[in-house]
């Protein structure tokens, strides 16, 4: 049985750690030529040395993805490498501050964090589009998060930046839908990652993090990575818009 | 590289045209042993005879999914027969009369339709899961529909239903979480299927007109399309992925 993304060219953004690392490493797996891209270079070097030591291939781009150019550049050099662009994992993101309520969050915090979670979203699904649109398809997929479909204490921004990611992903699949390119978004529950560390270092106990994932542990990024593996994939070709939980059951509650 | 559910035992109801047949099919190429079960015994039997002649495993059940009884020996075959139970696709549902307006619609078409589409789901997780607890682990599918998650006209008592089964997968799922065993739903949009073309004969607008006006890709979904998102979240691939409602719709519910 062939892998699912045999001969595809995938891009990732954060790529360096995490959910970004964990996907790039099965989207190598299942055959893509993987550019990784991260704002850290060490930690997506680190990446791209996983990847070819299990024996896939990729390339490292440094971006930061609130700056237009950056991102310009990267599809620009994703093309020049492999020629075209299959599958576009947006995932960069940062967590802001956390600890704070609505009236005591920094404006500077905001700015970045709308900046790098919207903005930045919005800014690789335009330059993508482009160039899938010139080869009649493409899929992508973007990190949003349960705090983007559901409300949580202490986390305005984080949760009104990722409810901007559903909509404009869902905004994003309607316009594109009869060009062949499908836009979904992946909505991760209470991951173990370098982001969940410091949130959880931030407020509250492991248990208690634990607790209010119905499955009663943390999820991998490795199951998000399966999760966006497969939504990249041709098996997924009738799924466009969707905001795909990927929770233990938190939100089904 | 190996199929995704090599090893595992699957149940399909409804399995004998449509989502039903194709996602058996899926099933079987992942490599799993099916039992295909549907209330039209021939056709269930067709599905096994293309498992079977593309190189797969299965038997064929007769049931009435909303018959207790029916339900109950349906599992306790698959059991008999291959040990376990580790994925259940629960598919088996009808249209009831459309199209018709709430105030039209025949009591008995809406009982009937309640029992099969609803009932049908409740009784077979019911049963499904008992073994699979005893197993310690299992993975179910619902065929829940993209009106599951939005209304559409004319539609009440199928709305209604499908409502039900999102309602029903996210409680059962909430339920048995920390048992191994996941429930999901697929929420398909528009499909070619037979279901489909009998509920669009009623309708003033064709197929194309409706399928345009409705789900943005443009065109219907193959029932094998359901296939690919069944076998997905029944595999050891969607680990974290349980209560979920998916939309498997061109686009239909993101508007």
């Amino acid at each position: 049985m062939p892998s699912m993304l045999e001969n595809k060219v995938a891009l990732v953004t954060g790529a360096g750690s995490g959910i970004g690392r964990a996907s790039s490493l099965v989207l190598a797996r299942e055959g893509a030529r993987v550019v990784v891209s991260d704002i850290n270079a060490s930690g997506a070097e680190e990446t791209l040395s996983a990847i070819k030591e299990q024996g896939g291939d990729g390339v490292f781009v440094h971006a930061d993805v609130s700056k237009a150019s950056d991102v310009e550049a990267l599809v620009s050099q994703t093309v020049a490498t492999y020629g075209r662009l299959d599958c576009a994992y947006n995932n960069a993101g940062i967590e802001g501050y956390m600890s704070g309520r609505l009236h005591e969050y920094p404006e500077e915090t905001w700015d970045r964090l709308v900046d790098i979670n919207v903005k930045g979203v919005w800014l690789c699904l335009k330059y993508e589009i482009l160039q899938m649109l010139q080869q009649g398809g493409g899929a992508i997929v973007n990190t949003a998060s349960v705090a983007g479909l559901v409300g949580s204490k202490r986390l305005s921004a984080y949760v009104a930046s990722k409810h901007a990611v559903v909509g404009l992903t869902k905004a994003a699949a309607l316009e594109y839908a009869e060009d062949g390119i499908r836009v979904n978004a992946v909505c991760p529950g209470i991951i173990d990652t370098p982001m969940m560390d410091r949130l959880i270092a931030g407020r509250e106990t492991d248990e208690d993090m634990h607790t209010r994932q119905p499955i009663g542990r943390l999820g991998t990024p490795e199951e998000i990575a399966e999760s966006v593996a497969w939504l990249c994939s041709d098996a997924a070709s009738l799924v466009t818009g969707m905001a795909m939980a990927v929770d233990g059951g938190l939100t089904a509650q | 590289m190996p199929g995704t559910l090599e090893n595992k035992v699957a149940l399909v109801t409804g399995a004998g045209s449509g989502i039903g047949r194709a996602s058996s099919l899926v099933l079987a190429r992942e490599g799993a042993r099916v039992v295909v079960s549907d209330i039209n015994a021939s056709s269930a039997e067709e599905t096994l005879s293309i498992i079977k002649e593309r190189g797969g495993e299965g038997v064929a059940v007769h049931a009435d999914v909303s018959k207790a009884n029916d339900v109950r020996v349906l599992v306790a075959q698959v059991v008999e027969t291959y040990g376990r139970l580790d994925c259940a696709y629960n598919n088996a549902g009808v249209e009831g009369s459309l199209p018709g307006r709430l105030h039209d619609y025949p009591e008995e078409t809406w009982d009937r339709l309640i029992d099969v589409n609803l009932k049908g789901v409740w009784l077979c997780l019911k049963y499904e899961v008992p073994q699979m607890l005893k197993q310690g682990s299992g993975a179910i599918v619902n065929t829940a529909s993209a009106v599951g998650l939005v209304a559409g006209r004319q539609l009440s008592a199928y709305v209604a239903s499908k409502h039900g089964v999102v309602g029903l997968t996210k409680a059962a799922a909430l339920e048995y979480a920390t048992d191994g065993i996941r429930v999901n739903a697929v929420c398909p949009g528009v499909i070619d299927t037979p279901m489909y073309r009998r509920a669009i004969q009623g309708r003033e607008d064709g197929i194309e007109e409706h399928v345009s006006a409705v789900q943005p890709i443009g065109r219907m979904g193959t029932p094998e399309e359901i296939g690919e998102s069944v076998a997905w979240l029944l595999s050891d691939a969607a680990s974290l992925v349980t209560g979920f409602a998916m939309p498997v719709d061109g686009g239909y519910t993101a508007q």
